[in-house]
């Protein structure tokens, strides 16, 4: 999409979860080397992909976040040791999951990425970003809110009906 | 000296709280003894417009059960949180949307399509005219009319504010009868008010922590129906033994009871402690026990659980993160 082609100014939001070891490495490789990727992914940190919960995944796409993407280090190389397994079989859980609430697979990616593999991890973010630019806004309504008359405070209640 | 006054309201409910209520047996003279019950459709004739000609914040404590899924259902939310000091939500219904919440995984329109359509889906459906409930109907009589469906399941809390949660589907009758225990020493100045927003009647941890099978092998390699399996051990984990337990993401509070007679905990008492998503924490903990590394035999493994959404919010669908399928939540209200 070109500068002045402006049918589509869709910007995602993307929230990126990066492990320390290895794919936020790759990340601030990218970032040494000047590889440049899209500006939509928020990246933050956490020790390990095994640490990503399913939970944080769901808070960012409720939260007004159009995809997540979830870093970590190649099989065989996480940091301790087998946790990258547990979140590949997290993520396979959570997509047949989010299938059923109509939320594309393309919104939540897992990748691998080493600390040498910058370029790698800077396609992977363009790629993304493309494919929800694609999806388009994922713009989940916000929780309802309660209303109601509640009486200010609640009594001290030996009084009542006393 | 007149006794405050006790409610008990149902919205989209299955009448088992009341049934529950009805089960703490001789403690019911004691809510007799300390209220005057002035609102209760399952045990006595009040009609809506009684409890609407009465003062605002008059009534002491509300125990509301059942989901908002009616505009009636919201009318006396609302009504009820104005006429009570105290209003609680009482059993999973009204504080996670229960199994009603899972209608929440289809549109209205589709709902409406699998019940009454002629050659609906539903092999109980039988409806050559394809009649469908209207919002009002004429009759000779004069006009009839029910109250429209809401496009999604809401949960209490997220129509109107909440006081207290009693969790369970239904809540365990020991448990109603501490609770009731408790809001009569408030009432007598024996006690004071838990604080607000407070978990009544229920544990502080999970339904694991409370189980006494033995967890020791931390994978398992198939994941199978109880009706699958041979008779299984009676002393170790069920999640270890190839059924799906809930129990890793439940709120203690039930003494483990479906686990203890060797049926899996299905998630009644809704998310443990600090739990934001009770689906999120069983997909966590299903996942790490899985005994596969590669994409395929994952899902091979995976495969043992068919409806992943409904297993894993069955109870508390509604009042999750999500809420409800992206269809659904678009509809008009
Ligand atoms: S998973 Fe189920 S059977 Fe196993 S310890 Fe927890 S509650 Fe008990
Ligand atoms: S440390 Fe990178 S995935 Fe575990």
């Amino acid at each position: 999409m070109s500068a002045l082609d402006n049918t589509n100014t869709f910007e995602p939001v993307i929230i990126g979860f990066t492990c320390n070891w290895c794919s936020y490495r790759a990340a601030d490789l990218a970032g040494t080397s000047r590889i440049k990727y899209p500006p939509n992914v928020r990246l933050i940190r956490v020790m390990c992909s095994g640490r990503i919960d399913p939970t944080f995944v769901l808070k960012a796409l409720s939260d007004g976040a159009d995809g997540v993407m979830i870093a970590g280090c190649h099989p065989g190389e996480c940091h301790y040791l087998e946790q990258n397994y547990k979140a590949l079989r997290r993520h396979r859980l959570l997509q047949k999951t989010l299938a059923q609430f109509g939320i594309e697979p393309a919104r939540v990616r897992l990748t691998w990425a080493s600390a040498a593999e910058g370029a790698l991890f800077a396609q992977e973010i363009a790629t993304m970003v493309d494919e929800v630019k694609q999806l388009g806004p994922l713009n989940w309504p916000a929780r309802p809110v309660p209303v109601g008359s509640v009486p200010a405070e609640i009594p001290v209640l030996s009084e009542v009906g006393a | 000296m007149s006794k405050p006054k006790f409610a008990m309201y149902w919205a989209a409910a299955c009448g088992g709280c009341e049934i529950a209520v009805l089960n703490i047996d001789e403690k019911v003279l004691d809510l007799d003894a300390n209220f005057e019950v002035a609102f209760w459709p399952a045990a006595m004739d009040v009609k809506y417009k009684d409890v609407e000609a009465m003062e605002d914040a008059s009534i002491l404590v509300t125990l509301f059960n059942g989901s908002i899924r009616t505009d009636e259902n919201e009318h006396m939310a609302r009504l009820l949180r104005r006429k009570s000091r105290i209003l609680v939500a009482f059993g999973s219904c009204a504080n996670e949307g229960c199994i009603p919440g899972l209608a929440n995984l289809s549109s209205r329109e589709s709902l409406f399509e699998r019940v009454y359509q002629a050659n609906a889906t539903s092999p109980s459906t039988e409806n050559p005219n394809n009649l469908r409930p209207q919002a009002s109907s004429q009759v000779p009589e004069g006009t009839l009319t029910l109250p429209p469906l809401q496009a999604v399941i809401r949960t209490l809390d997220q129509v109107v504010e909440v006081d207290y949660h009693v969790p369970g589907c239904p809540p365990e009758s020991r448990q109603i009868a501490a609770v009731l225990d408790a809001l009569i020493a408030v009432v007598k100045g024996e006690a004071e008010l838990p604080p607000k927003g407070a978990v009544l009647g229920a544990g502080n941890s999970t339904v694991c922590d409370e189980c006494a099978r033995k967890r020791d092998v931390k994978q398992i390699g198939k994941i199978s129906r109880i009706q699958e399996l041979p008779p299984l051990a009676t002393d170790v984990c069920l999640l270890e033994q190839g059924l799906m337990c809930a129990g890793p993401a439940t709120r203690s509070g039930c003494d483990s009871r479906c686990p203890n007679v060797g049926a899996p905990c299905i998630g009644c008492y809704g998310a443990a402690p600090g739990v934001l998503d009770q689906g999120a924490r069983l997909m966590t903990a299903i996942a790490s026990v899985v005994d596969a590394n590669e994409p395929d035999a994952i899902d091979r493994v995976l495969d043992g659980i068919p409806d992943p959404a409904g297993s894993f919010y069955r109870f508390s669908l509604a009042h999750s993160l999500l809420r409800a399928n992206r269809a659904a939540l678009a509809e008009k209200p």
